[in-house]
């Protein structure tokens, strides 16, 4: 079959339709903040036709030469003598494959958010900044210099700031807001290091050719090795890796679709996609590439023992998403694009439909709190439904869509980083168990709350519905290889055998038992309650207290090091320094100066002729001083 | 004998010395502005003899002179209204109370 | 070449000031709108010149030479480069809003705007003399507007920081009066052009370069400022009123970076890479400790001051990294800085005049109650914190990117990296401010806090579109700037 190549105008279209969403809605927002309902179908509409746009692209990628596309666009910047930046865009598989991801994911999100963002005052806001954010986002992916990836990088970390504050009323929104843009701006500090130095040593920023073999190997290996590990810092900040995954789970005081899309997703998902983007670059520092593994088993792990305790549905997918962000950084650094990407793919829509699942849960019972819910099953449904295929897929049990990426880490974690692998398959276990606790929670027992739980509205539930698809499907695209091969990597791995034939594998076979482990464990424990939680909770106090304080990184980041090692500390000494020192020492010329003048008056006595004498015996000095030296 | 210029020049020196010495201990004010007037005297002396002996042709000397000396007039005359001015104001000319100058 | 174009720039508002000043019985109200008809008319001969402007061209344009004083070989020569147009500008664009924020002034109205239109004179006369001692003058007479301005109309510990402002600058000018006499004497020159141009300042000198470098350096650095030659600053921005404090901090703090490229730079290329490490030293101690003491500010305008020591560090690393990249970004720096900072104080002014607080820790919540007001001023912050899409990132970016790859400073990596983290201290304090003031439960007390007026909506409006204009599209700037640059790198040998 062959599909026309999508023109050029409307590949910049894909970015540019939300971009202008948002131009038209933000000016109505003062005049009608939360009437005007129908605005919501601008933003609506412009990702709909985005999507729709990616998928032309995704077909028509296939065709082009070389399976890219690239465009040029306006220089940015271009100083003679100086660095040319041009912004333009590069399309091939890898961002064709995220853009479908990050419209379709925002498309349904948008549609849910309807219904869930109804009553808001400020339901406009909501949909403008929501535009802007896809819109930076899909920058992001297409673009084909690293200066604009940046620059849009940023753009959605405002975005996502604005949305995690969006009810800026609330201080507790405000403070977390704030420390989602802080905790990944320390990471793009790395990033923009990282510009610098790959700038000054190629002349370039642009993808392609950093990528490229000749660029690359003009770069000596320890500065190839620090500018990777630079970009990685900027990714581990916008996906939430340790020790930068601190704002992530604080980001739930979003609203809930804010969450499903940006925390889940998209937003999220950037850092991985930035790694798997300038692959070629992180392969030829093989150093750096294995801090990324490193980083990622532990992010996975170290998280997902967080998720197991925390009472707050959303702050058990955040962690979630944490130690799912691991494994897709594990999986790129141990098997190479394909697998990262592909369990991105996948992860976006099973994960985002647990977070709609959340949103509708809360609709349903007014709260977030695990405690407060139980025996949901019955009077929702649906969600039940939804959230249960989700949470399957997440545990990676065959046939779901999670099953088939997470083999993908497995294996290729298993080939290169035999210890890492076992961090995996921790995470695998974990994984299972904290999910299904939480449906067990949720959805069985008693119901423990006050509110009437009352089933979503259909706006809400569609959506959930549309991503039910993927989030069992999605998987099956590389079943015989296919996603692999569409990514580029070359030869299929031995072990891909089909849909059955991936069973056949020994390895297969031990991560569909440590999650069945994991969901059998949370089965013992919170249905049949063989084992009552309370006395293994006694029984691993010391682990358990240390997960809920979350290893104490929020202590450290907020009280030991900004409020007692600078507010108290640094900046205090420099305000120190500067009142006392500084400002001393001009206060200190200033009296000296004074205080001069308060001894030398004395000498002006206002007797007229006193000065006339003075005048007279320096006259006769002078005089006399003249004959002396002839 | 005919007076030389260094008789002219003593004379000159002598009476600016005097008037000196009464610019700078006499109390009264009166009595400070006319020794301010012979010191300006003593030098309207010297500019003539100087003029009559350096260069006898041209009477440059004596013009300046001349001048000093309206300038002199006008001098007292300020000076005089200040001093009356100050003893309307404080009852007093001696230069000794006329401090308000001061720190 | 002789357009009287720049005498007419310069003198303008002087004319008016002349006009204002002759005319007592003019009203109140009238002298608002001549003030504004005065220094509009100025900005549109700067548009006019922005617009004639040949961007292609080197050297000096819209150049007008008389003979003034014969015996000194001084020359009333004005004339315009790439580097000192946008601050032409950006003043003239300044002086407008000046009037526009004074709209309100009761006290003496007629003497506040007659010094603003002084004020404005001689900043433009700054920036366009490129005689010394033209340049000397117009850099005193700057001193006595801002002295009343902020003496009579201020708040605060008024009287006190105006005084330290003029000790300061003179001190600082002082000092500058005598590197220009040396100069002077060394080259028999007062041309600022042809002295750089001819090298002969490093030939045959009085004193040798180095000290007149530092000399001229001194009141280039106290303008700047440069940290420890800043604590003037704090205290004028803070107490001087808001319209002073916009022309302080966007138009007068630029004539210190603008003396360093001119003077500095240009006159002694060899001392400055010479001394270069120290410069860079001071200025990314600038960039941490400003940004370092803005946290600990209660006061917003002295928060606002500080942050500003802090950015205009980023025009010191660009100026003395030396390479045609950061000197292009120290510019674009001095705009968008001019641009950011403007708004900064109208919004955090407006804030302050409603609510009648400029305690932080009193304020809050005030996005509720002053919607526009708040937006204008997180845009303004996120300009401030180098967000892509404002001028902040342009600049700043540019400067980094200049610096890094610079080959003229051995070491400079290190310090560019240090200054890194100034973007991510200013990212924390802007971010903590506007959390601090505008978010959080509303307040009941200021319930009856005004939001921005038409008026007051219209110039920071007209901010926010330059400081996305020039973020979206810097080369509108560098275009400008770029040639004017290249002619200091070249002086530079490199």
């Amino acid at each position: 079959m062959h599909i026309m190549s999508i023109p050029s105008a409307l590949i910049w279209a894909v970015w540019l339709l939300p971009l202008g969403a948002f131009a038209l809605i933000s000016p109505l927002i003062r005049p009608f903040p939360g009437k005007a309902e129908p605005a919501s179908f601008i933003s609506i509409g412009a990702v709909g036709i985005s999507f729709a746009l990616s998928l032309w692209i995704l077909a028509s990628v296939l065709q082009a030469p070389d399976r890219q596309i690239i465009l040029h666009g306006a220089d940015w910047l271009s100083i003679s003598g100086g660095p040319v930046f041009n912004f333009g865009l590069l399309i091939d598989p890898l961002s064709a494959v995220m853009l479908s991801v990050v419209t379709s994911v925002s498309l349904m999100v948008q549609v849910y958010s309807r219904a869930y963002m109804h009553s808001d005052p400020s339901y406009l806001r909501y949909f403008a900044l929501i535009s802007l954010f896809t819109a930076a986002m899909l920058g992001l992916i297409v673009s084909s210099n690293l200066l604009s990836t940046f620059a849009f990088w940023e753009l959605v970390g405002l975005s996502s700031y604005l949305l995690i504050g969006f009810w800026f009323h609330r201080p507790s929104a405000v403070a977390a807001a704030k420390k989602a843009f802080l905790v990944t701006r320390i990471g793009d500090v790395g990033f923009l290091a990282a510009l610098l130095v790959l700038y000054t040593k190629t002349g370039t920023l642009d993808i392609t050719a950093l990528n490229s073999p000749g660029v690359l190997s003009a770069i000596s290996g320890g500065v190839l090795t620090w500018a990777a590990l630079g970009l990685f810092l900027g990714a581990m900040g916008k996906s939430g890796q340790f020790p930068l995954h601190v704002w992530l789970p604080d980001a739930m005081e979003g609203p809930t679709p804010v969450s499903a899309l940006i925390h889940a997703a998209t937003m999220v998902a950037a850092g991985v996609f930035l790694v798997a983007r300038m692959y070629p670059l992180f392969q030829a520092a093989p150093h750096a590439l294995t801090v990324v593994a490193i980083v990622g088993a532990f992010s996975a792990v170290f998280a997902a023992t967080m998720g197991l305790v925390m009472k707050d549905i959303k702050r058990v997918l955040a962690y979630s998403t944490i130690s799912q962000l691991g494994l897709m950084m594990l999986g790129i650094a141990t098997g190479g694009v394909w697998v990262g990407i592909f369990y991105l793919f996948n992860h976006a829509f099973f994960k985002s439909l647990l977070f709609l699942g959340a949103g509708s849960v809360n609709h349903a019972t007014g709260t977030f709190d695990l405690r407060e819910m139980g025996g949901l099953r019955k009077k929702i449904p649906w969600t039940f439904a939804f959230f249960v295929l989700a949470a399957v897929s997440l545990s990676g049990i065959w046939p779901l869509a999670g099953f088939f990426s997470k083999e993908g880490v497995l294996a290729a974690a298993l080939d290169k980083q035999p210890v890492l692998f076992g961090f995996a398959l921790l995470t695998t276990f974990l994984t299972a168990f904290y999910i299904f606790r939480v449906v067990f929670l949720v959805f069985f027992g008693d119901y423990r709350g006050s509110h009437g739980p009352h089933e979503s509205s259909r706006i809400m539930l569609v959506p959930m519905g549309l991503l039910a698809v993927p989030a069992v499907a999605s998987g099956w695209l590389n079943a015989n290889g296919g996603f692999e091969h569409f990514l580029g990597d070359g030869a299929t791995h031995g072990f891909w055998s089909g849909f059955i034939g991936a069973l056949a594998h020994p390895l297969a076979l031990f991560s569909l038992l440590a999650a069945l482990l994991g969901v059998f464990s949370a089965y013992t424990l919170y249905i049949k309650r063989w084992i009552s939680p309370d006395k293994v909770k006694w029984f691993l106090r010391s682990p358990y207290a240390i997960f809920t304080r979350k290893y104490g990184m929020d202590e450290l980041y907020e009280n030991i090091i900004a409020r007692n090692a600078l507010y108290r500390g640094v900046f205090q000494a420099a305000d120190w320094t500067d009142r006392v020192v500084i400002g001393g020492a001009s206060a200190g010329i200033a009296s000296l100066t004074t205080g001069a003048g308060r001894v030398l008056r004395r000498f002006q006595t206002g007797q007229i002729q006193l000065y006339a004498v003075a005048a007279v015996l320096g006259m006769t000095a002078i005089v006399l001083i003249a004959l002396v030296r002839g | 004998m005919t007076a030389g210029l260094n008789n002219y020049l003593v004379l000159s020196a002598v009476l600016f010395s005097i008037g000196l010495y009464g610019a700078l201990s006499r109390k009264n004010a009166v009595v400070v502005l006319m020794c301010v007037e012979i010191m300006l005297n003593a030098a309207n002396l010297s500019l003539v003899a100087f003029s009559r002996f350096v260069t006898p042709v041209a009477l440059s000397g004596q013009t300046v002179a001349i001048f000093s000396i309206t300038a002199a007039a006008a001098e007292v005359a300020v000076g005089l209204a200040v001093v009356i001015a100050l003893y309307r104001q404080r009852g007093t000319v001696d230069v000794n109370d006329i401090n308000l100058l001061k720190w | 070449m002789n357009s009287h174009l720049l005498s007419l720039i310069i003198f303008l508002p002087l004319a008016g000031a002349l006009l204002i000043g002759t005319y007592p019985r003019i009203p109140a109200g009238v002298v608002k709108y001549a003030a504004l008809a005065f220094t509009l008319s100025v900005l549109a001969l700067s548009v006019i010149l922005l617009f004639r402007f040949d961007r292609q061209a080197n050297g000096m344009q819209f150049q007008e030479i008389y003979s003034w004083i014969p015996a000194l070989a001084a020359y009333y020569r004005l004339g315009i480069d790439g580097i000192s147009l946008p601050l032409v500008a950006l003043t003239s664009l300044l002086s407008v809003v000046a009037v526009l924020m004074s709209w309100k002034v009761e006290n003496r109205t007629r003497e506040f705007f007659i010094w603003l239109l002084v004020l404005e004179s001689s900043v433009l006369g700054v920036f366009c003399a490129l005689d010394l001692l033209l340049f000397f003058i117009f850099w005193e007479v700057e001193v006595v507007p801002v002295y009343f301005l902020i003496s009579i109309w201020g708040s605060g510990d008024r009287r006190h920081s105006a005084t330290k402002y003029v000790l300061f600058t003179l001190l600082g000018s002082a000092l500058m009066l005598a590197g220009i006499v040396s100069l002077y004497y060394s080259t028999g020159s007062l041309d600022m052009v042809a002295i750089a141009g001819s090298g002969a300042a490093i030939a045959q000198t009085l004193l040798p370069a180095v000290p007149i470098f530092f000399l001229l350096l001194a009141g280039f650095a106290v303008k700047l400022p440069v940290v420890p030659f800043h604590s003037w600053q704090p205290d004028a921005y803070t107490d001087a009123p808001a319209a002073v404090t916009v022309m302080l901090a966007g138009s007068l703090a630029k004539m210190g970076g603008y003396g360093m490229i001119r003077l500095c730079v240009s006159i002694f290329p060899e001392v400055a890479r010479r001394y270069a490490p120290i410069m860079l030293a001071l200025a990314v101690i600038g960039i941490i400790y400003g940004a370092a003491i803005a946290f600990r500010q209660t006061n917003l305008k002295r928060l606002i001051a500080y942050s500003s020591i802090s950015h205009m560090g980023f025009v010191l690393l660009g100026i003395f990294a030396l390479s045609q990249t950061s000197l292009v970004g120290a510019s674009l720096q001095m705009v968008s800085h001019g641009l950011i900072t403007a708004l900064l104080f109208c919004t955090a002014s407006i804030i302050m005049d409603t609510t009648g607080e400029n305690d932080i820790r009193r304020l809050g919540g005030l996005a509720r109650q002053m919607p526009s007001t708040a937006t204008f001023f997180m845009l303004a912050g996120l300009g401030a914190l180098g967000l892509p899409s404002t001028s902040g990132f342009a600049a700043e970016f540019t400067t980094f990117l200049g610096s890094y790859s610079s080959s003229e400073v051995a070491g400079i990596k290190v310090f560019v990296l240090v200054a890194l983290l100034g973007v991510l201290l200013a990212a924390a304090y802007v971010l903590w401010t506007i959390q601090r003031v505008l978010f959080g439960p509303v307040l009941p007390v200021f319930n009856d806090s005004r939001d921005a007026d038409m008026r007051q909506k219209t110039y920071c409006g007209l901010f926010v579109i330059l400081i996305f204009f020039v973020g979206l599209y810097p080369m509108a700037v560098v275009s400008i700037v770029q040639n004017s640059t290249a002619g200091v790198i070249k002086l530079l040998g490199g």
